[in-house]
């Protein structure tokens, strides 16, 4: 295996792992609100979480390069805080990689904030829990499933990703090259071997994981402690 | 002293409430499915806001609309015993406690974790997961779970009305001793006349919300007026005596009723208990001579204070016996042809096996000298 090609690993390991995180942060209190909300405000923001699922990725790859860029909001922001460009970095590519897996985070922990309803909730308060409290002792472990569910959906959506980062990212060694642009190229310049290791290696990880999810869904409930 | 006012508007139920009642014992809160009983709980616990609410317990408002005060449920020092019990699937049954343990309030030391693992005989299921226990050990973790948060008032709603009857006579005793040996004054929410007559002090009669009647459990039980709310059926009164007396030879214990002696299937309890039993109205007849020859060991005189002639084929006899009130459902055939009247003295005959122990005995504290009031169920 090249260097290049190694590094394109490594890359994309750490652009999964990193959106994994920070999504599992910021979905948990959006999927929270969304199971439990009666406000109309939801039959806003649900479809827009769900936008990505389909929305082609050039598009939505588009529109992010123009907030990423010198001339975007978020893009010019980040340029007077940092000095250096949002598009064509690695930091302009997780942001573009957290948006795109959205759904894959907030779905399934939203299904299981659902099923875990109120009642425990509401039997944790009468023991004295305050409401944060009985989110991490009460509803956090028994939605265990739901955040075992988004964390494996949302590391492999990020690996598997090529058109969002090709449009953010571009194709730049050592900051941008995932994985699936990496094999793109081989194909391209008629690498084909290069390609097949790269390909074979996706196609097992993503059976493995679609394999992970089923066994997570299941398996009797998931304990903890 | 706990006062509840609000008004709840729910698509299935309105209701305008308005409930005092002071907090001792067991209060019991009965009435028919749908009226508000279980609302009102919740309202105490602030898992309901209602609309222009407000609670007060023991001299702490907990809520008050107009002035913009809600006291959250996990700061009002209350234990929640819910019809489903609720205990939480990722713990045992020891980490269901465990978790009330760590957050019961620091000022009270009583009762500890283990005094109430003792007194439900929980020791045997606390290494257990919550989905292998039966119905009735679940609902006896709950209540442990709930006591073990030190509470400072136990809210149960309806905690045996999922059990089947063999698993309620189960729990019932455990109920009991919690009634003797803790002091936690109860609100406890039943539709079973059964239930609330061994285990309530105080009764409050809800309808539509709001209180129909309230008092000690033998006065408001023995209003003939509030017959159509207990449902006819069931309709009876509570009658309260110590032992007198023990027949080993035939299994037979005799209390004493002011004066007279009621003779029951034998209860395990020392001479001196006192020993509450519930009469149904449809238990009793009435002779006119005192009867002989007759299976029927109970004839007690009474003197006729009311009949209330029903459509149909029956009557309801209220009598005073030694002064306190007993219900007869005969037919009104019988009261014409008997020439029954106010002011008659009768017989009241009550079947000894009426008087079911399994169903019906209830331990009292009040006037008793003794702490043992309390009967098995074996």
């Amino acid at each position: 295996m090249s260097d290049g090609d190694l590094s394109a690993i490594l890359l994309t390991l750490k652009l999964a792992g990193a959106t994994s995180v920070i999504l599992l942060l910021l979905s948990t209190p959006l999927a929270w609100w969304l199971a439990h909300t009666r406000s109309r405000l939801r039959w806003i923001v649900e479809p827009a979480v769900a936008l990505p699922l389909v929305l082609p990725p050039t598009v939505l790859g588009f529109y992010l390069l123009i907030l990423l860029g010198r001339a975007g909001g978020l893009g010019s922001a980040w340029v007077a805080l940092t000095g250096d460009s949002l598009a064509f970095s690695f930091a302009g590519l997780l942001i573009a990689s957290i948006v795109y897996s959205l759904p894959f985070a907030v779905q399934p922990l939203q299904t299981a904030f659902q099923a875990v309803g109120n009642k425990h909730m509401e039997a944790a308060a009468t023991l004295g829990a305050s409401p944060f409290d009985a989110f991490l002792t009460v509803a956090s472990p028994i939605a265990l499933r739901g955040y075992l569910t988004a964390i494996v959906l949302t590391f492999a959506h990020t690996i598997g990703e090529f058109g969002v980062v090709l449009m953010v990212g571009g194709n730049i060694p050592e900051r941008t090259r995932v994985i699936s642009i990496a094999i793109f190229e081989h194909v391209e310049t008629l690498q084909y071997d290069e390609a097949h290791r790269l390909s074979v290696g996706l196609l097992v990880f993503s059976f493995l994981v679609l394999l992970a999810v089923t066994l997570l869904n299941r398996r009797s409930p998931v304990r903890a402690g | 002293m706990l006062i509840l006012r609000s008004t709840i508007r729910f698509p299935e139920f309105a209701a305008d409430v308005d409930v005092s009642t002071p907090l001792a014992g067991i209060v019991g809160l009965f009435g028919p499915s749908g009226h508000g009983k279980t609302t009102l709980l919740r309202l105490a616990a602030g898992l309901e806001r209602g609309t222009d609410t407000y609670v007060e317990h023991a001299g702490e408002v907990w809520q008050d609309d107009r002035r913009g005060i809600f006291l959250p449920p996990h700061r009002r020092g209350i234990g929640f015993v819910f019809q489903d019990s609720r205990l939480f699937p990722h713990l045992t049954a020891a980490g269901n406690l465990d978790y009330a343990a760590r957050r019961a309030r620091p000022d009270r030391k009583d009762p500890t974790r283990e005094q109430i693992v003792d007194m439900l005989d929980l020791a045997p299921l606390l290494h257990r997961r919550i989905e292998d226990l039966s119905g009735g050990e679940t609902q006896r973790v709950a209540i442990g779970r709930a006591l073990v948060s030190r509470p400072r008032l136990l809210l149960m709603d309806e905690p045996l009305s999922a059990l089947d009857l063999r698993r309620k006579m189960e729990i019932l005793p455990y109920i009991e001793r919690l009634r003797e040996e803790m002091d936690i004054p109860v609100l406890y929410v039943t539709h079973s006349i059964d239930e609330l007559s061994r285990l309530a002090d105080h009764m409050l009669l809800i309808r539509g919300g709001t209180v129909a009647a309230q008092g000690a459990v033998p006065d408001v039980m023995q209003r003939m007026d509030l017959g159509p709310m207990m449902g006819r059926f069931e309709a009876g009164v509570i009658l309260e005596g110590p032992v007198v007396g023990q027949d080993a030879e035939f299994a037979m214990t005799d209390l004493a009723i002011g004066t007279q002696v009621l003779r029951m299937p034998n209860i395990d309890a020392e001479t001196g208990t006192i020993v509450r039993v519930r009469i149904r109205a449809r238990d009793v007849s009435i002779a006119t001579e005192e009867p002989a020859g007759i299976s029927i060991r109970n004839a007690l005189r009474a003197r006729i204070s009311e009949i209330f002639i029903e459509e149909g084929a029956f009557a309801e006899v209220l009598m005073d016996l030694e002064g306190t009130g007993l219900r007869s459902r005969i037919t009104r055939e019988s009261v014409v042809r008997l020439g029954l009247a106010p002011g008659r003295e009768v017989f009241a005959l009550i079947k000894s096996s009426a008087v079911d122990r399994r169903l019906i005995p209830g331990g009292g504290k009040r006037g008793s000298t003794e702490q043992s009031g309390i009967i098995p169920t074996e």
